[in-house]
């Protein structure tokens, strides 16, 4: 129904334990009825993002995939942003596997100290790769 | 043609499913249509006493499935109106004694002379469920403004749709609404947003049902019981007639009845 009217008839604002409630129960429906537990959910989720990961470069960091209703049917929705695509760049399979180098493109961010030079590490660190 | 079988169920317990069936099987008695009220919640026998039917109890569904008796001799008639009839459930039985094909004949022969068949499903998802679902042209799924009833609720109607017998139609009994403006209890808005199915009455706690039921006569006989009116307003959405559910206790009543007009007038 139309937002306005929710709006003017004070119904969106959050109050007392029955907007919790409604929470509470959505959140237990989304599971319910496809019949998935929450940790099961996101093990399928990380196993489509590895399938996926294994044809193009995916933005780690913007993925977002998540049940939804519409009406009584549930969905899947997934948006899986590919990173930009690079100059000259050919994924290596040590780089797939992940072993962190000096100067490699994504430095674990704990031993991540050289002052000076935050920011854009992007053209560094792709060029040294060669 | 014939009557149209309507199940009221609800997967929890003690919701309102027979204070409804009761209530519906009256009402639309009382509008002049022909209704067989069936309580299909075998060893728990209970609608005969909400309808004050108990000490006239012969015959029961159980006898006439088992062809113990004809399925008019387990028929009792209703004192006030001769064409409302109940078919009690067997008391000393189990749901294994009836099955689905069982209710689906039972119905098939009652059908061509009544109205309204109205069948009181047992709490569950189980066997006596499944009784009660098999012959239903509609479903109404009862449940209270409380996450254990609305989620169980959602299972009833998701069990429903894979029969496709769904999704039925939603009665939200036992609101209080003085809870709902404090926010303290979902209002009818939330269920619907929730379960997202047709609301075809709001039941509001009422403090009538009780002493009601205690006298077998059900409280849509009381004109001024506010439950009473939402059970009449229910009987007649389910004869057709078009009238709006409003939950008019709820803050704005008034400018909220306005607003429904104007938005079911668009997707009317
Ligand atoms: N709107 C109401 N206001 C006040 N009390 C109510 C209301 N509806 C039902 N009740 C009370 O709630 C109790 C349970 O109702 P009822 O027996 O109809 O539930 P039920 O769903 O048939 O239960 P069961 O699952 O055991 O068959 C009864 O004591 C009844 O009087
Ligand atoms: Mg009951």
């Amino acid at each position: 129904m139309s937002g306005f009217f929710e709006r003017m008839l004070g119904r969106n604002a959050p109050k007392g334990s029955s907007s919790k409630a409604k929470e509470r129960l959505q959140f237990v429906l989304v599971h319910d009825r496809i019949n998935l537990p929450p940790e099961q959910l996101e093990a399928m989720k990380q196993e489509i993002l590895r399938v996926i990961s294994k044809y193009v470069r995916v933005d780690d960091k913007k993925v977002d995939i998540a049940l939804q209703q519409r009406d009584r049917d549930s969905l899947l929705v997934a948006e899986i942003p590919f990173q930009k695509r690079r100059e000259r760049e050919e994924p290596e399979e040590d780089e797939i596997e992940g072993k962190p180098q000096l100067g490699d493109e994504t430095p674990p961010a704990s031993n991540h100290i050289e002052g000076g030079e935050s920011g854009e590490s992007g053209s560094k660190s792709r060029r040294n790769r060669r | 043609m014939g009557a149209k079988v309507v199940t009221i169920t609800s997967g929890k317990g003690g919701v309102g499913k027979t204070t409804t069936t009761a209530n519906l099987g009256v009402a639309l008695a009382r509008m002049g249509n022909k209704v067989v009220v069936i309580d299909a919640d075998i060893g728990l026998r209970n609608l005969d006493v909400v309808m004050g039917l108990e000490n006239r109890i012969v015959y029961d569904l159980v006898d006439v499935v088992e062809g113990r008796c004809k399925l008019r001799q387990a028929m009792i008639k209703h004192k006030q109106f001769p064409e409302l009839y109940l078919i009690p459930a067997a008391q000393t039985r189990d749901k294994s004694a009836v099955s689905p094909a069982d209710m689906i004949q039972l119905t098939d022969h009652l059908r061509p002379e009544f109205d309204f068949i109205l069948i009181d499903s047992p709490a569950g998802i189980e066997r006596g469920f499944r009784n009660a679902v098999a012959p239903a042209d509609e479903v109404l799924i009862v449940t209270n403004p409380e996450v254990s009833a609305v989620r169980d609720a959602d299972r009833i109607i998701g069990l429903l749709e894979a029969e496709n017998k769904g999704p039925g139609q939603l009665i939200l009994n036992r609101v209080k609404s003085d809870m709902v403006r404090k926010g303290e209890m979902l209002s009818a808005d939330d269920v619907t947003d929730i379960l997202a199915i047709r609301l075809i009455g709001i039941v509001p706690e009422d403090e009538s049902v009780i002493p009601a039921s205690n006298s077998g006569t059900p409280v849509t006989l009381n004109e001024h019981s506010r439950a009473g009116q939402a059970f009449r307003d229910i009987a007649r959405r389910l004869m057709g007639e078009n009238i709006p559910v409003v939950p008019v206790d709820e803050p704005n009543g008034f400018l909220r009845r306005i607003v429904k007009l104007f938005v079911s007038g668009n997707d009317g």
